[in-house]
């Protein structure tokens, strides 16, 4: 269980972290979703026992990250932004560097990092420098996995690396979560938030909602239509000279529209585009994505 | 202990799997020394000099010849009169002109002090200290051949400095300089270096969060980097034995072990450089300008330190390799024991008690 | 995107080196004001087959034209008619915003009277003008991007290459950045880009999915979606990659 308490911290005169409140239970795959600078990698610094808070206090399994430092540094597994890993050492030798640097064996601790690191024993000669990122990825989880952690905190482990491999790290954060261990992971992906137990999305230093994926979705509060025409840039221009627009974003080929009410009057928009001679105009009516509710929140 | 004994293996492989760092470490000590070996021993060779002998005897005639057959020297001129010294060595005919006073080889047989005035073109002083050294040694060694050490009339006034180094070899200056600069370099800078790559990469944020402790990360990158570097002063000492003759006359064991003291030294400094510097680029720029720059400047290697200006004189006494140079000197060159260098050795004991310290006060636990 | 003629135009283009063929006899056309989305995993071949037809390396055979121009013979003339736009920006952070501009600009071969009044229109379009002396170090990554973009079509091109330009800004930068590009795309410029966000390729007007030095799939987003019956551009991409 992780608890945290009122953190600010500051470098300077920027305020990285304004008085965070969170509290993540055990057992939990729980998402931090925010842009870059938005304060992700000073908060899990500070769970890391690497920063000290200005003010405030946080709790790993009841140690404090501040006095208990040496406690937290064995009871937790840290992968830091960049995959940290030794180029210059092959697979395997980066993975019995770490195993003894936490006292432990490969051998020991296989049974959980066995599916992970199977899809990697046929390079484990292979420097670590010339693998691809999403072997590097594995290969970096395994190291932060292999002294069997009780606390996981994954610093946006799928940045920079393909869809397949995303997907294949998020198929093994399940296998993880089923060993009992608590994963806290941050992501710029706001796709990627469904796939956590809880989020919370953060900007500029604050939480600004943590609550599950789909009650977040459930939460968005007007209507939303999604619309096409034959000249996108010119239907999302003229959308947003609509008075009554209130966001207007591109979504792909669709263009996600919501009104300053709650209510839309497609029949009033479908007029104004026409009268704006847009032709194939579609309109339908959707449900909010979690994309869709975390940018009204941003907004 | 077993964490450590992993963190050092590791270091190990960086360093054989890394050619450049290989290269650095193994191929630069040897081309150092040889380069500074060669180039000096042919520094000085067919320097143009006048004698003006106003005593024209046996002992003036003799000398001249030792000088001219020395191969150091090649006789331009002979002067005529004592007004024509000044102009030639203006005009840079001649970089150095000897002068016997009339009567000389008799006022060196009465056991009167015979004099031979040496006056030598001091605009690149360097040159001109080592020619007056060479001439100094030559005249020197020639009444020593004359008269035996005990009678010896003191013609001039000889410098310590080369007075037992009798073949009069520049590189015996040079060896001792070249062990400091390249032990001072390869022990920080290495060891800099190789911490900040630990940074830049990001396992240090990595290394921090396991229980391996501030103090084990510190000497786990140091051990690996003490064994090379000393296997480095056996190399360099080595070389200056049997490629350029140079003898160790002093105890072997105490060399060795004053180039382990400073090897420690050098190697709390790169600790301490890597605290500062958060990548390979400024470590390295803190090593060379930091450390290189003084050590061949400041340290008395290439430019004596009597001849610096006051205050860089005092600027020499905090620079570490000004004291090893001096140690190594008296033990290879002078045979000295540890009686004549106990100085020298506590000084660098406490520096690199001070720096240890600072290093691992320094060495943060945290990121910030 | 209305126009059929071709700006770029690839036939049978193939790279090896030594044993390992990095792209495998790639076939596809490129259209005016077109938003060309060219995805792949790592090492699929993408950013050596954008260096061909930037002009910053030789095939070993097939043809490829861009702008017109033949990527052998005459790559003086493809580098003039290219905008190129990386990840990292591209951009000096010692120098201010001004400075950038007229560097770059200055590159390409603006000059005088003519290089000034375009990097002002440039910082005027940007709505930069009280940054026009800000050091790029200082500047949020969000413009930076923008930024860079501009700058990539400071000699007006006819196409310009995005190598992965979204990457380390955020959701709502990002969705501006392709405001900007649906702009210049529906002014005729040609927009070929990289992406690793699956759900930024849903923004192209057609994509083209690399495996292994091929092209295994090319078609419009909605077209590749009902193909293989997938939800969005990420599943696709998955069952293509597995």
């Amino acid at each position: 269980m992780i608890l945290i308490e009122n953190i600010s911290k500051s470098f300077g005169k920027r305020l990285a972290l304004d008085s965070i409140d969170l509290s993540v239970k055990d057992n939990e795959l729980f998402g931090l979703i925010g842009p870059d600078g938005s304060g992700k990698t000073t908060l899990f610094r500070i769970l890391c026992s690497l920063l000290l808070p200005d003010s405030g206090k946080a709790l790993l399994n009841n140690h404090d990250v501040v006095k208990d430092y040496n406690k937290i540094r064995r009871i937790i597994g840290y992968m830091p932004g960049r995959f940290s890993l030794y180029n210059d050492l092959s697979v395997e030798e980066n993975l019995n560097f770490f195993a003894r640097v936490f006292g432990t064996s490969i051998k020991k601790n296989y049974g959980l990092i066995k599916d992970i690191y199977k899809r990697l024993e046929p390079f484990k000669d292979r420097r670590a420098g010339n693998l691809s990122g999403g072997m590097k990825q594995k290969l970096a989880l395994s190291c932060a996995l292999i002294h069997r952690p009780e606390i996981l905190i994954l610093d946006e482990p799928t940045t920079g690396v393909d869809a397949v491999s995303r997907k294949e790290f998020w198929e093994m954060l399940s296998g993880i979560i089923e060993q009992g261990i608590t994963i806290m992971v941050s992501t710029p992906y706001m796709d990627e938030a469904v796939l956590c137990n809880r989020v919370a999305l953060m900007q500029e230093g604050r939480l600004l909602r943590v609550d599950s994926p789909q009650a977040i979705i459930d939460a968005y509060p007007k209507d939303i239509i999604a619309l096409r025409a034959d000249d996108m840039y010119r239907l999302v221009m003229d959308l947003r000279d609509f008075p009554q627009a209130d966001s207007v974003l591109l979504f792909g080929q669709e263009v996600h529209y919501s009104g300053k009410g709650k209510n839309i009057d497609r029949d009033a928009i479908r007029k104004y585009l026409e009268d704006k001679e847009h032709k194939d105009i579609q309109i339908n009516t959707i449900s909010a994505g979690i994309e869709d509710s975390f940018l009204q929140l941003m907004a | 202990m077993n964490s450590f004994a992993g963190f050092v293996k590791k270091e190990f492989l960086h360093i054989f799997r890394d050619p450049r760092t290989l290269l650095i470490l193994f191929g630069m000590p040897v081309a150092q020394i040889m380069i500074f070996g060669y180039v000096i021993t042919n520094e000085i060779k067919d320097i143009p000099i006048a004698i003006f002998d106003q005593a024209k005897d046996r002992a003036s005639r003799e000398i001249s010849n030792k000088l001219v057959s020395s191969g150091y020297f090649s006789l331009k001129m002979n002067l005529n009169s004592i007004k024509e010294v000044e102009p030639v060595l203006r005009q840079g005919e001649v970089k150095e002109v000897i002068v016997f006073e009339p009567d000389f080889n008799n006022k060196m047989e009465s056991g009167n002090k015979g004099t031979v005035q040496l006056l030598t073109d001091a605009s690149d002083p360097n040159t001109a200290n080592l020619i007056v050294s060479y001439t100094s040694g030559i005249i020197r060694d020639y009444a020593l051949s004359r008269y035996g050490s005990e009678k010896m009339p003191s013609l001039i006034e000889p410098k310590i400095r080369m007075m037992y180094n009798q073949d009069l070899k520049g590189v015996f200056m040079f060896v001792p300089g070249t062990m400091a600069l390249i032990l001072m370099l390869i022990s920080a800078m290495m060891t800099s270096i190789s911490i900040s790559r630990e940074k830049e990469l990001g396992t240090m944020e990595v290394l921090m969060v396991s229980p391996i402790k501030p103090f084990q990360i510190v000497v786990g990158k140091l051990i690996p980097y003490i064994v090379l570097s000393f296997i480095n002063a056996v190399v360099i000492i080595a070389l200056g034995t049997f490629v350029f003759g140079l003898p160790v006359r002093g105890s072997l064991i105490l060399l060795l072990l004053e180039s382990l003291l400073f090897i420690s030294l050098a190697l709390s400094l790169g600790i301490l450089i890597s605290t500062v510097s958060n990548s390979q680029m400024v470590a390295m720029f803190i090593s060379l300008i930091g450390l290189m720059l003084p050590t061949i400047l400041l340290s008395g290697f290439i430019y004596p330190i009597e001849n610096m200006p006051l205050i860089l004189q005092w600027i020499s006494n905090i620079m570490p390799p000004k004291w090893y140079i001096i140690i190594v000197k008296d033990i290879m060159i002078k045979g000295e024991g540890l009686r004549f260098v106990w100085k020298e050795t506590l000084i660098m004991l406490g520096m690199t008690l001070f720096f240890m310290l600072a290093a691992i006060k320094r060495f943060k636990i945290r990121l910030e | 995107m209305n126009s059929k003629e071709k700006v770029i135009e690839v036939r049978g283009l193939t790279k090896k080196f030594g044993n390992f063929t990095a792209i495998d006899r790639l076939d596809f056309d490129v259209f005016k004001g077109e938003i060309f989305g060219f995805l792949g995993a790592n090492g699929a071949g993408k950013t050596t087959a954008i260096k061909i037809l930037c002009g910053l390396l030789h095939p070993s055979s097939g043809k490829a034209s861009v702008a017109g121009y033949d990527v052998y013979k005459q790559t003086e003339s493809v580098k003039r008619s290219i905008g190129y736009m990386s990840q990292r920006f591209s951009l000096y952070e010692d120098l201010s915003l001004y400075e950038n501009i007229r560097f770059y600009g200055g590159i390409y071969g603006l000059r005088g009277k003519f290089l000034k009044e375009r990097s002002n229109d440039m910082i005027a379009r940007l709505g930069l003008e009280k940054e026009k002396k800000t050091l790029i170090a200082d500047m949020p990554p969000g413009w930076k991007q923008k930024i860079a973009f501009s700058i990539a079509l400071i000699h007006e091109p006819k196409i310009v290459f995005l190598d992965e330009p979204t990457g380390g800004v955020d959701p709502i930068t990002r969705r501006q950045f392709w405001d900007l590009i649906y702009e210049v795309a529906s002014k005729g410029l040609t927009v070929f880009v990289t992406t690793h966000y699956m759900d930024e390729a849903e923004y192209c007007n057609r994509l083209s999915i690399m495996d292994e030095g091929k092209i295994v799939a090319l078609d419009s987003p909605d077209r590749l979606k009902s193909e293989y019956s997938a939800k969005d551009i990420n599943e696709v991409f998955v069952k293509i990659a597995r």
